[in-house]
This record gives C-alpha cells, structure tokens and sequence, in this order.
C-alpha cells in the first residue's frame, strides 16, 4: 500500500512538471503582449513594466525565474489586477469553490448513493424506474442549462431562492450547490446502481443471508464495501469535471471563486494568471485522482491483501 | 430469415428496443432539417426585425423572437448545423486518434504498449477542459481549431477499449494465420483487426458525440465555442440565459432541443451497445 502510494506520487512529479512546462511555452507563444492595451502607453512605460514582470530576460531565463518561483510558491504578479500576485487570488477563490464543491459532492453522494441503492435492491420496480429516469435527466441536462431553470423557477417564479451571491443573503447557496451536484448525482446513482446488482448477486451475499443478519446488516455492512468501489473511484475524476462544473455555476450565480476567476482570466488574458491557474488545478486533480484511486484500492479487500 | 451475421442480428435486436428506435428517428430527422435548414428555415438566421424586438411565439414565429427580433425557430434549425457539425467532427477526429493508437499499443504488446498506455494514463489525469479553454484563449477562438481540440480530448477511452479489443483478437487463428502469410502490419490493421472491433467502435462513437455536444455547449456558454453570428445551442441557451427574466421562450426552445438531442443520442448508443453485445444489456 504505502509502496504503490510513494510510486505513484514520484509520478506525479514529472508529470506536473510536464505541464508546467508546455502551459508556460504555450503561453510565450501566444499572441499579443499583456500590455497591448488599448490605450497606447508611451515606450517608458512599457520598457518599465516589462522590467516589472520580467519580460525582458530571454525566454528560457523566464522559465527558469518562473519554475524556481512555483517551488517556493510564488506563481508571480498578476497582469491584469496590478499590485496582486496570482498566489493571493487562488487563496482568495480557492476556499468559494471548495464550499461550493463540497456541498455539491455532499447533496450528490447522499442523494446518488440513497436512491441508487434503494433501485438496486427494488430492482424493476417503481422505486428502480422512477429514480433512474431522473437520473437520465440528470445526465441530459447540462449544468449550463440546469442552472438557469432552477433560477427561473425557484428564484423568478416562486421567488423562495435568491438567484445570485454567495454567503451575502440566507439561502444563497443552495442553487449553485443543487446546480453543480445534481448531474454528479445522477453518476452516482447509475454507478452504485450497477455496482450493487453485481455484488448483491455473489455468494458473500447469500452467506450472510443465510446465517440470519438482518437485511440492513447485508446491505449496509457487506453489500455496501463491494458495490461503492465504482463510486470511489469515480470520485477522483469527478472532481475534475466539478471543476469545469464550477466555470460554469461561479458564472451563472456570479459567485466569486476560483472557477470565475479562471474564466475572467481567459477574458482579460490575464496570461499569468492562467498560467499560475492551470498549474495549480492539474496539481489538485492529480492529487485527487491519487486519494480516490488509493481509496478504492484500500476498499476492495483483495487488492488490500496483496500489497 | 434467420440470418447469422452480427450485423443482422444486432438490426433486428436494434429495432425492436423502441427507446433507441425513437433515438435514431429524432436524430436522422435532427440531421435532416440541419442539412435542409437555409431551405426549410422560414427567415435567414441573422435577418433582424428591430421593430418587432424579443416578442413570444405567434403564427409568424412560431418560437418567437430574440432581443434583436431574429426569428428563433430559424436560429434553431441553423444552429443545429453547427452543433450536430461539431458533435460529428470531433467525435470523427477523436476517433480516429483513438482508434489508431490503440490498434498500435494493443498490436505491438511488450514495452510499446506499456509507454503508450501509461500515457494514456497520465493524459487520463489531467483536467483537459482546462487546456482546450487555455488552447481557445491562446490561437484564437476558431471553429477548426475547436474541432481539434475537443477531438484530442476525448480519445482516450477510445484508445482504451480498442486496445482491449485487439489484445483478445491478435492471438486468434485468423490473425495469426494472416501474419504466416507475411501480411503487412497495415492491412493487418485494416483488413483483419479492424473490422471486427467495429461494433464497439460505433457504439463508443455514438457515446462520444452527446459529450462533444456538452463540451461545446459548455464552451459557447462561456463564450470561448462558437463566436457571433454564427451560433449553436450553447450560445443559443447562453443568450437566453441573459433575457430569461422577461423572455423565458428565449432560454426554455434552445433548452428542449438541446436536451432531446441529447436523450435521443444516449438513447440510441444505449440500444446500439445491447445490440452489439447483449451480454451487458441487463443494466
């Protein structure tokens, strides 16, 4: 477990490394300047902002400057918002967009776990047909659309929900956060549906079945381990589409994280600021494919054995 | 009547699952009205009526109009011709990446396929969404350019099954017979492993193209897809978004054809999988 743990984290590195790279490279390539504004500025002053954010040193002298930097931390000046660094604007985001995929994750696991269990065990009945049909709704509708009806109906129409902001007026969140979970629960819900059916079948099942455990001891405590695996490791990728989900909510709701701020920066082409971005969300997703790979592994009791 | 061929069975499982039928027929008359649209299509897409302004469905518009007073149910049809366009072409481009580097990895086995996989591996962990918006941002936002980045994104499940898939055919007495016989790698490719891994290629396919349509969707919405004045779906929804307050029909009609292309393409994989493989289709 812990070899396999150190082996993949040492792939990791080369790999975020890698990206650092090409990200930085694709960006020098890039065309137009920071600072081709729209209005001219005189040559003095383009001289000494190129001295500010060390535009003048060769290309691969920036490399070097900006790599040494991202290993203290420091993923330089933002060129857009003058006097920020990109490391102060993640950590401004960065906590938004934790709470908003948090509780995103939350209302998808318990509602994707809840009624994917609950179709797998009432297999071919209401309870399995009706849940799985939203569930395809789920999956249909894009969160880009998702969002908006839920605006139009709960905070246009009914008037119960405020339709924007977050953490400014009681109940704010609760739209974005139903916004971006609903499509994960959807997943869940198909994914633990078909991972109970396959361990419900197995023998493990019928034994204790058979030696009289009540069947919410079965399905809880032996169906459960087995059948959530494909849940798990789901997870690890799914943080990766909630970030892109999060674009998207952070836009509709005008909700300030790091997800709006990415987007802002691909407006303004606030180059360092992506840059610094994308950097930092490859770091992230790989390290949560890393946890929910190692998760399912530590969760399916031969792989646990073996190692 | 009872003919043998995996094709002839799979069109008789097809046709008897109504949900993938009803898939296919919304979506041959989808392409249909795309391909008829500057001919069926009652207004040109960009022809505005400024006196008339964003007004609700009527005899004349049967959806309505938009802010600028275009007609919508014209936008509609035409941006079905750039949102079915990108869900073929890139799925095309992803395809053929895919299908490519998992014939080679699965075919040559050992140390090639261990290096080509794993990079499958690594590319698997990246957030993707991120370079294509990085990609839009740096080289412009360009339509062909938007075809070849989502089709470099969404290859690599592709590559995954084929490789599978020719990894159980290549020790089989037809392959190796083929390879006694001194043919090529090429036609051993193109004429003995590929087209008995068909059936999982289309179904894959037809998978793939409702995510090529999400991710475009998603990129219009953003701004950084499909750019004025042509438009899709996905800046069809976003420019509903914007009005929606005072002119829900602007969001609601991009919304439900968006959403019914969509079912209608999951549906229809759906139907071709436990067609092609009835083995899986019971859940």
């Amino acid at each position: 477990m812990l070899a396999i743990f150190f082996k993949r984290i040492l792939l990791a590195i080369p790999v975020l490394f890698a990206v650092a790279t090409i990200t930085f490279f694709l960006i020098k390539i890039a065309p137009g300047g920071p600072f081709d504004a729209d209005r001219a500025v005189s040559p003095q002053v383009l001289k000494n902002l190129n001295e500010a954010y060390n535009l003048n040193a060769s290309n691969w002298q920036q490399y070097v400057d900006y790599m040494s930097g991202l290993l203290r931390g420091d993923l330089g000046p933002s060129f857009r918002f003058p006097g920020r660094s990109v490391s102060e604007m993640i950590a401004t985001g960065l906590p938004v967009t934790f709470e908003l995929a948090f509780y995103a994750i939350l209302i998808a696991l318990v509602m994707g776990v809840f009624s994917g269990v609950l179709a797998a065990l009432k297999r071919n009945t209401f309870l399995d047909f009706i849940p799985m049909s939203i569930a395809m709704i789920g999956i249909c509708v894009p969160t880009f659309l998702m969002g908006p009806l839920l605006v139009l109906i709960f905070g246009i129409n009914l008037e119960v929900l405020p339709v924007s902001g977050w953490g400014q007026l009681p109940g704010d969140k609760i739209l974005p956060s139903l916004t971006l979970g609903f499509a994960y629960a959807a997943y869940i819900a198909r994914l633990s549906r078909g991972g109970m059916l396959e361990v419900l079948n197995q023998d493990f099942i019928r034994t204790a079945r058979a030696k009289g455990l009540t069947e919410r001891m079965v399905v809880v405590k032996h169906a459960m381990q087995g059948g959530l695996i494909p849940v798990v490791s789901f997870l690890g990728p799914a943080i990766a589409g909630l970030l892109a989900g999060s674009f998207v909510v952070e836009t509709i709701f005008q909700i300030p994280g790091l997800g709006r701020f990415y987007v802002e920066a691909a407006f303004n082409r606030d180059y360092t600021m992506i840059l610094g971005t994308t950097i930092f969300f490859s770091a992230m997703i790989v390290f949560f494919n890393l946890m929910s790979d190692l998760a399912s592994l530590w969760l399916n009791p031969r792989s646990r054995d073996a190692s | 009547m009872n003919s043998n061929s995996l094709w002839s069975d799979a069109f008789y499982r097809l046709r008897r699952n109504k949900a993938a039928m009803f898939g296919g027929f919304i979506l041959i008359l989808l392409i249909v009205v795309a391909i008829l649209a500057p001919w069926i299509a009652p207004y040109s897409y960009s022809y505005q009526d400024l006196n008339l302004g964003a007004s609700p469905p009527s005899s004349e518009h049967f959806l309505g109009t938009d802010v600028l007073g275009r007609d919508l149910l014209s936008r509609i049809l035409y941006g079905a011709r750039i949102s079915l366009l990108v869900g073929f072409v890139a799925t095309a481009v992803a395809l053929i990446i895919g299908v490519s580097w998992g014939i080679v990895a699965g075919y040559a086995g050992g140390r090639v396929d261990s290096i080509m996989m794993r990079i499958v591996d690594v590319l698997y962990g990246l957030p993707f969404i991120i370079f294509i918006i990085l990609l839009m941002v740096i080289f412009g936002r360009n339509l062909w350019l938007l075809f070849g980045a989502i089709g470099a994104v969404e290859w690599l499940t592709m590559a995954r099954i084929v490789r599978g898939q020719v990894i159980g055919l290549k020790n089989q007495e037809f392959v190796l017979a083929a390879k006694a016989m001194g043919v090529s790698n090429f036609s051993m490719f193109r004429r003995h492993l590929l087209p008995n891994i068909l059936g999982p290629i289309a179904v894959y396919a037809t998978l793939t193209i409702p995510q090529v349509m999400l991710l475009e969707g998603f990129l219009s919405f953003l701004g950084l897809g499909i750019q004025p004045p042509m438009s899709s779906w996905g800046t069809l929804i976003k420019d509903g978004v914007e009005s929606m307050e005072e002119y829900s029909w602007l969001l609601i009609y991009p919304g439900i054809t968006f959403t019914i292309t969509l079912f209608a393409l999951n549906f229809f994989g759906d139907g071709l999988r436990d067609a092609l493989d009835p083995k899986t289709s019971d859940n």
